[in-house]
């Protein structure tokens, strides 16, 4: 096992790890989203779906904790490689310069740690319930004890949440705009013709992922999606 | 033409526990530049007038001063070989910049190129990762026919854009982590596309990385600002071949 070692310990190790653990942090955000959009179709659509989540039981805990490593995994390997290379350039430049890299790609630990005060919030809004206990418990009050549309139609009605989670959606498009292509380039793909494709698509799906996910909130807030249907 | 140049001065080289030591950037004022010089004459006209005045001269690194040493990189304005793309120190112009201009000269900073006076850096960390495994190892003997083994054409051009790295730094001193994983991917990929490369392929590979990262380079977050400085515009293609053939390598490791 010492070349998994080795391999884990090396610059390029390091890099895999965040592309592989990138990859799968977006594949759940993808089927987040995909699920989420069910609110547009109402009411029963959302809470049948949030229902058979949770009768997932056991696998569903499954799913819950292979998230959390990936995503500590993720961040553990952010901190280390961003550490070592402040290390590497202990004495800055008096005039730093730019010659061709987006802001995107120079603020990727930024951002990262940007989404993980959102994410920790995320959880405390809507899977704990610490911010907003009031909103939290129409969700176990409602039928079946999973309406989570009610839950969510509340919170979102209120203008300062919505727009708080349309703004954090803005810091998700700029890490997965540089993280996707990046990604590719980190696992040795790199090609005339499909790295300029790639660079195309990364942009495209990361502001469908976070348009998609601002469009629900804001969707909310502006009353187009709520009420009682 | 006239310039103010801000030039970092150091007289005695960095440590590995002290950086800092000494230096600071000096402020000068040259008034008899011409455009037609290039930048390292317009440094050896100002270390001129620093000699008659009884002052130590900058110290700078050069030799061919024909863009292919790759000796002379200093950071000009915060890019290494200055303003203009695809192009060395020494081959820059001072018609690449106003008259009037502030320019400010620094040495390339990382942890691996410790300044060793002035804008000079020791690059030997580059040379200690090229005794890692950048070359391929043959007997000597007589000289096969040069054509017995056939090269596709797209191989060796690929090859070739690798092959004409000069190991100035500048991918080093441009990246934002201090990374030298455009150097090493030239060196990886060079050797990747051509047959002879194939005996050593994975050795190659594991060591030549290794070696990199036990000189304390940082880790490239695939910002590309080192194709834009490289004077010889080799392009971050060659860090997904060493990718790629590092992680081929280390999944075939026994
Ligand atoms: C929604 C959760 C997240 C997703 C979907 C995500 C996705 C990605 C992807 C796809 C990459 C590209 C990997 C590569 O360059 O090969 C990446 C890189 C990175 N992520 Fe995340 N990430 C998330 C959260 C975070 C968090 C919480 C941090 C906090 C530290 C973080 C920090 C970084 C850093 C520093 C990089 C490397 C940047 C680079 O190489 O340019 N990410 N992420
Ligand atoms: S002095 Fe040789 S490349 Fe500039």
């Amino acid at each position: 096992m010492s070349w998994l070692t080795s391999f884990w310990r090396s610059s390029i190790g390091g890099k895999v790890t965040m592309a592989v653990t990138g990859l799968m942090l977006f594949g759940f955000l993808v089927s987040h989203l995909l699920g989420n959009l069910l609110l547009l179709q109402g009411r029963d659509k959302i809470n049948a779906y949030a229902k058979w989540l949770h009768d997932l039981g056991p696998l569903l805990w499954v799913m819950r904790i292979g998230l959390l490593a990936v995503f500590v995994l993720h961040v553990a390997t952010a901190i280390r490689l961003s550490r070592a290379n402040k290390v590497a350039r202990p004495v800055a430049y008096r005039k730093p310069n730019t010659v061709q890299a987006n802001m995107a790609s120079r603020s990727m630990l930024l951002s990262g740690l940007t989404l993980l005060v959102f994410i920790i919030y995320h959880l405390m809004h809507f899977t704990f319930g610490v911010t907003n206990p009031g909103h939290h418990a129409l969700k176990a009050a409602g039928a079946g004890g999973h309406d989570v549309y009610a839950m969510v139609t509340t919170s979102f009605g209120n203008p300062a949440i919505a727009i708080a989670y349309a703004v954090f959606q803005v810091v998700l498009f700029l890490h997965l705009s540089h993280g996707l292509q990046s990604m590719a380039q980190t696992v040795g793909i790199h090609h005339a013709r499909y790295t300029p494709m790639i660079k195309t698509v990364s942009f495209l799906v990361a502001l469908a992922i976070a348009g998609g996910n601002a469009f629900l909130s804001l969707s909310v807030m502006f009353g187009l999606v709520g009420g009682t249907q | 033409m006239k310039v103010i140049l801000h030039i970092w001065r150091q007289a005695k080289a960095s440590t590995n526990s002290d950086f800092k030591q000494d230096g600071k950037m000096v402020r000068y004022e040259l008034n008899n530049a011409s455009p037609d010089m290039s930048f390292l004459e317009m440094l050896d006209v100002l270390n001129e007038q620093l000699i008659t005045k009884g002052e130590e001269p900058v110290a700078f690194d050069h030799d061919c001063r024909e863009g292919v040493c790759g000796s002379c990189g200093v950071v000009i304005d915060g890019v290494p070989h200055g303003p203009e793309s695809g192009t060395t120190t020494c081959q820059l112009h001072m018609r690449s910049f106003k008259d009037g201009a502030e320019i400010y000269i620094e040495p390339m900073r990382a942890k691996a190129f410790p300044v060793t006076k002035d804008l000079i850096v020791d690059r030997g960390s580059f040379d200690r990762i090229v005794q890692s495994g950048a070359f391929i190892s043959v007997n000597t003997g007589a000289p096969q026919d040069a054509n017995a083994i056939l090269i596709p054409k797209p191989d060796a051009d690929r090859a070739f854009d690798a092959a004409t790295c000069i190991g100035c730094g500048a991918c080093v001193a441009a990246c934002k982590n201090a990374s030298a994983m455009l150097f090493v991917g030239a060196k990886v990929s060079h050797f990747k596309h051509l047959p002879q490369g194939q005996v050593e392929r994975d050795s190659r590979a594991r060591n030549l990385v290794s070696a990199m990262d036990e000189e304390g380079f940082g880790n490239c977050t695939n910002q590309n600002e080192c194709e834009a400085v490289c004077p010889k515009e080799i392009s971050v293609r060659v860090i997904a071949d060493m990718n790629r053939e590092y992680l081929r390598a280390k999944v075939l490791e026994e």
